[in-house]
């Protein structure tokens, strides 16, 4: 979106709330307005409100379900417990080295393969369809292509290369677990970059990359002084959607390491599946799922703001 | 690049400078084209390898030259297989149909005749997009226990109803708003009631953005793994979870392996070539049109 359609907006927000305050809306109208909301709106609040205020619940008890007789009310013992718990605290380090390193390094690479597809060239559409094809693949699909095809020890293509250039084979999940998991996520969340990155390219007014050249700007001063900050909302929404999204990452864990060795890979999605599924200590699961929240809510606002600010809430 | 531009004749410096622009121009096109190779090359190895025998597929040195066989294909759909599509294409299809159904209204009332606090409610529907699932699975579990709805394809038709709703309400919204005031005061004018103002005027101009939400609803229901893992066992598993036991129990049959992924891949693939345009907009939730 272009900075004078934004402004466009926030002048029709303007106006939009002049008008509502100089015409009160009845209560009946108020009604028939909320009316097509309400449905949604319940069926949100029922479906991911109330199980969350359960898992407030259960966190507060011990509780395993393997012995559903044992169910006893501990107050914060779950928490307490959680805070001496160094794989937690292990496993919440992974959580931000992936969910970091994976945006971070796919909005380098988006924006590079970005700047190279909007510029005209033969096939260039034939170009772009394959570069987004790692994004629509099944996740699933993904760990499997990764951990299998592409890196097994033994007849991995990547070792096989590798072999090409005079180089030892590396048994790539287990010696360098996140390293495995970063490239699989990277070579899967690169796209969705890039198709956000490309479209801020081509939003933009091209009557100010005429003046730049026409005033005898180079390529770069032209990228540094106008594209790059006109492209910063659409890098600033990149990364907070990445992030919203990656950070639940668990189908490549649990394919590609199994969280191993030992918990070297295990991210806190995959972490709190293994105790709730696999240890069935659904208190501490739970204490762990609202620690995972808390978290969340810190960051989430802050990012909540800068969509709202930089992004069309237009009323 | 421009430095001896002043010295040198026009004619020959912009001949010059034409010359260096093509040569950098093919450099980029070339490099350009090595990324989208280097970028598609895994799936291409996944489709090339589901052609496979079983040797050649695990083979050190990798088979770059084989007989293509549908053996794969064939073995794959013979499994048993189309219980897992048929639970994949019910839990998408319904709950991309629910979606619609709850979200196009809301959707209305945060738009064209908006309730009070639009920003706020906006806010409460992302916000639970940031609720991570992992926080809520234990108790789902443990209700879907007692309801005796575990292993049931409807439970997973509600979740992915309320996984896609915030993405669908902001996407909507999105293209109720871009709707000219003017055209719906013109049919109310003309006497259209709100039913027939919704069918005739307001739906035909909203139908690409009702097609674009559809598509990301169904590409993160026919993705997603973690409920289905999760919540059912035999009779409502979908497609990735038959993935994942074939890779458990045949882990060594990598061309079979890699038949199953493509074929599970192949609806969404299609998908989002097909709408490349629309794939971004939903993506960004409506923010980038």
């Amino acid at each position: 979106m272009s900075t004078s359609t934004v402004d466009r907006l926030e002048g029709k927000r303007r106006d939009a709330r002049s008008e509502a305050s100089a015409r009160p809306i009845s209560r009946a109208e108020g009604w028939r307005r909320r009316g097509p909301l309400l449905p949604a709106l319940i069926f949100t609040v029922i479906v991911t409100q109330l199980p969350f205020l359960l898992t407030i619940w259960y966190s507060l008890h011990s509780r395993n379900l393997l012995r559903p007789e044992s169910d006893l009310f501990v107050g914060l013992r779950n928490y307490l417990d959680i805070a001496r718990d160094s794989t937690f605290r292990q496993t919440a380090l992974n959580s931000v080295v992936i969910t970091l390193g994976c945006v971070l390094v796919a909005m380098i690479l988006g924006i590079v393969l970005a700047l190279l597809l909007d510029r005209p060239f033969f096939g260039r559409s034939v170009a772009r369809t394959m570069l987004i094809t790692p994004f629509l693949v099944m996740p699933v699909a993904t760990s499997v292509l990764w951990s299998i095809a592409l890196l097994n020890p033994t007849y991995g293509l990547f070792n096989w290369v590798l072999g090409v250039f005079g180089l030892e084979a590396v048994d790539w999940t287990s010696t360098y677990p996140l390293i495995a998991i970063l490239m699989a996520l990277v070579w899967q969340w690169t796209p969705f970059m890039m198709l956000l990155v490309l479209a801020g390219l081509q939003a933009q007014p091209k009557d100010v990359l005429e003046a730049a050249s026409v005033d005898g700007a180079g390529t770069w001063l032209t990228f540094r002084l106008i594209t790059l900050p006109h492209l910063r909302r659409y890098i600033e929404l990149g990364v907070l959607l990445g992030i919203i999204y990656v950070v639940n990452t668990f189908d490549q864990i649990y394919l590609m390491t199994a969280g191993g060795p030992g918990t070297a890979s295990a991210n806190l999605p995959f972490y709190i599946y293994q105790r709730a599924f696999l240890g069935f200590d659904i208190g501490q699961a739970a204490a762990m799922g609202v620690v995972v929240v808390i978290a969340t809510i810190i960051v989430a606002s802050a990012a909540l703001r800068l969509i709202f600010r930089s992004f069309e809430v237009k009323e | 690049m421009s430095v001896a531009a002043p010295v040198v004749a026009p004619n020959v410096a912009d001949a010059r400078r034409e010359t260096n622009r093509r040569f950098s121009g093919g450099l980029l096109t070339t490099l350009t084209w090595l990324l989208a190779i280097g970028f598609f090359f895994p799936v291409a190895w996944m489709a090339l390898t589901a052609f496979k025998q079983e040797n050649q597929a695990a083979s050190d040195p990798p088979t770059w030259f084989f007989t293509p066989t549908l053996d794969q294909f064939r073995a794959v759909l013979e499994g048993g297989s189309m219980v897992y599509v048929g639970n994949s294409v019910i839990a998408t299809g319904v709950s991309t149909v629910l979606v619609l159904l709850l979200g196009v209204p809301a959707a209305y009332a945060l738009s064209i005749r908006p309730v009070k606090k639009v920003s706020d409610v906006l806010f409460f529907f992302i916000s639970t997009k940031m609720l991570p699932v992992v926080a809520v699975i234990v108790p789902i579990y443990v209700i879907a226990g007692q309801l005796k709805v575990l292993d049931n394809i409807w439970t997973l038709v509600i979740l992915y109803t309320a996984m896609n709703l915030p993405i669908a309400v902001w996407m909507m919204r999105s293209f109720f708003i871009e709707v000219p005031g003017e055209v719906l005061e013109a049919a109310s004018i003309d006497g259209a009631g709100l039913m027939r103002t919704m069918r005739s005027v307001l739906l035909p101009m909203v139908a690409p953005g009702i097609a674009a939400t559809a598509l990301i609803c169904v590409i993160f229901a026919w993705n997603e793994f973690f409920f289905a893992l999760n919540l059912t066992a035999s009779q409502a598993a979908t497609v990735p979870v038959l993935i994942v036991s074939t890779m458990t129990s045949e882990g060594l049959f990598l061309a079979r392996l890699c038949a199953a992924a493509l074929l599970a891949s192949l609806p969404v693939i299609l998908a989002g070539w097909i709408a490349q345009k629309q794939l971004v907009r939903g993506l960004s939730m409506g923010a980038i049109k």
